[in-house]
């Protein structure tokens, strides 16, 4: 079964079209590297899975048509214990009070925690073990740098299980040694969790061609509308590059001047 | 002051101090956190419009301001939702328009209304009983929504996880500028127009500063919020000066305190 189905899924806001036609299917197992430039709506595709286009903040009308499937569902309907999101850290508000182990309870509870039961402070103890971050649980949220934050809201989105795992730039102000980990969590997560029919599948934004190239299975060339997808070799070709991003810069070199 | 307690209208003054400290300091929490510090303000004013309303209709100036108030808070709530205007800036339209309609009101009342000084700067000491069964009932609905604090706290955390979640995050938010807005208006007769924000405010900011959680900083502005009338109304009966200005007083030393304790 495919994890997401695009058929012809348009959004646009105003007189701002955000996708245009999009129609793809990504098959259940999947690691999907999202990539394209800015304002290319990688982050409305991903709110589009999460059925969060009516929560986006806009001017005017949302006119979306076509239709987006989740798991065999609408995205308003999918149980939200299958989908596991990592939003961008930098959207965060530091000022909140808040420790490590509440925001991890949090992806547990959905909701927030007045007090944390035992059961629940073992299971997100044990998540933050497995990212390498239980000794954040006790610390405060708005003293943590980027890759710490990174970790804890990993461990929120997995601490559920998740079937879809949706990840918004989660590299972004994470050092080299922070990324490597994540994508050995997120690998290790994916493999421990897919057995048989069931298997879990990741769509993840990112700016980092080479560790597209290197982690995911499939890579989504978007500039609005379907640059192009398939394996990642077949994908970060000289022309693909070129017609998502309009010009061919240093990052190009990198991935494929080997 | 023991020996006070015993006249009727200081035993009324009291408690209706106590419960309007503890409901807008527990509502101040979201409040505060949510950025929306300007709203208790704003909902003043717009309180001050139905007031000013209800004493040009010579009816019970409370009865106005309720549905007046509520209904600039639904639509503060909405502008926000349907537009990306700052919060600020939907809060100082209202804010704006209210004081407008309610200087309006005013000047269409025949006479000098020496009544609305008393709901400008509040006159705890001649709290009524119907003044305190109102704050009482905006009390129960308030203990009554208790069980969404997890709901409000998990959207003030994060509002897009809350949404992601199926949390119904919209609908959350018009239930909390509602008892905002009840609770402002209950307030007003107690602590008046120009004062009610303060309590919304410093209680719930002097607890951000000293609380490593969210659970901590609710309990701890809460404590803040009550604990300072006490204190507030001594000074008020001792000195002889306005009470709702004491207990502001007050709250900022707590809040002073709490800045310096934080170093």
């Amino acid at each position: 079964m495919n994890a997401l189905e695009f058929d012809r899924y348009s959004i646009r806001f105003g007189d701002f079209q955000v996708l245009r036609e999009i129609s793809l299917g990504v098959e259940e197992g999947s690691f999907v590297a999202i990539l394209g430039p800015n304002g290319a709506g990688k982050s409305t595709l991903l709110k589009s899975v999460l059925g969060l286009t009516q929560g986006l903040p806009q001017e005017g009308r949302v006119q979306i048509s076509g239709s987006v499937r989740v798991l065999g569902k609408d995205p308003g309907e999918v149980p939200p214990d299958w989908m596991g999101y990592v939003p961008q850290v930098k959207g965060f508000d530091r000022s909140f009070p808040a420790l490590a182990l509440e925001v991890v309870v949090s992806g547990l509870r959905r909701s927030w925690p007045l007090r944390i039961r035992p059961e629940e402070r073992r299971r997100a103890e044990a998540m933050l073990e497995q990212v390498g971050a239980l000794h954040l649980a006790g610390r405060r949220l708005g003293r943590l740098s980027g890759g710490e934050l990174q970790r804890v809201y990993l461990a929120r989105a997995l601490i559920r299980e998740p079937r879809l795992l949706l990840l918004d730039e989660p590299a972004t102000g994470v050092d080299a040694v922070g990324e490597a980990d994540l994508y050995r969590h997120l690998e290790a997560y994916q493999s421990a969790h897919s057995q048989g029919a069931a298997r879990v599948t990741v769509l993840m934004i990112t700016h980092d061609w080479e560790a597209a190239q290197h982690h995911a299975s499939q890579v989504l060339l978007l500039n609005r509308r379907v640059v192009g997808y398939g394996r990642p070799e077949a994908v970060l070709c000289h022309e693909c590059l070129a017609e998502a991003f309009g010009h061919v810069g240093h990052a190009h070199s990198l991935v494929m001047g080997r | 002051m023991l020996e006070a307690l015993q006249f009727p209208f200081l035993q009324r003054a009291l408690l209706a101090g106590l419960m309007v400290g503890g409901l807008a300091s527990y509502l101040g929490v979201f409040v505060v956190q949510r950025r929306l510090s300007f709203l208790g303000d704003g909902l003043a004013h717009a309180a001050f419009a139905g007031v000013a309303l209800g004493l040009f209709f010579h009816t019970e100036p409370l009865w106005v301001a309720l549905p007046f108030a509520v209904a600039v808070a639904l639509a503060i709530t909405w502008v926000r939702e349907r537009s990306n205007l700052g919060d600020d800036t939907a809060i100082g339209i209202f804010f704006a328009v209210s004081v407008a309609l309610g200087v309006l009101f005013m000047s269409l009342r025949q006479g000098f209304a020496p009544d609305a000084v008393a709901y400008l700067f509040g006159s705890i000491l001649a709290v009524t009983k119907a003044d305190l069964l109102a704050v009482g009932a905006v009390a129960l609905l308030v203990v009554l929504a208790a069980p969404l604090w997890k709901h409000w706290a998990y959207a003030t955390f994060d509002r897009e996880l809350a949404l992601a979640d199926r949390r119904p995050v919209s609908l959350h938010d018009y239930l909390l500028a509602g008892l905002v807005a009840l609770m402002v208006v209950t307030a007003v007769k107690v602590v008046g127009i120009v004062l009610i924000a303060a309590f919304i405010v410093i209680p719930a900011a002097a607890a951000r500063l000293l609380s490593r959680t969210f659970a901590a900083m609710t309990l701890l502005s809460v404590s803040f919020g009550v604990l300072s009338v006490i204190p507030g109304l001594m000074v008020a009966y001792q000195l002889d000066v306005p009470a709702g200005s004491a207990i502001v007083l007050v709250q900022a030393a707590v809040f002073a305190l709490a800045l310096w304790l934080r170093r």
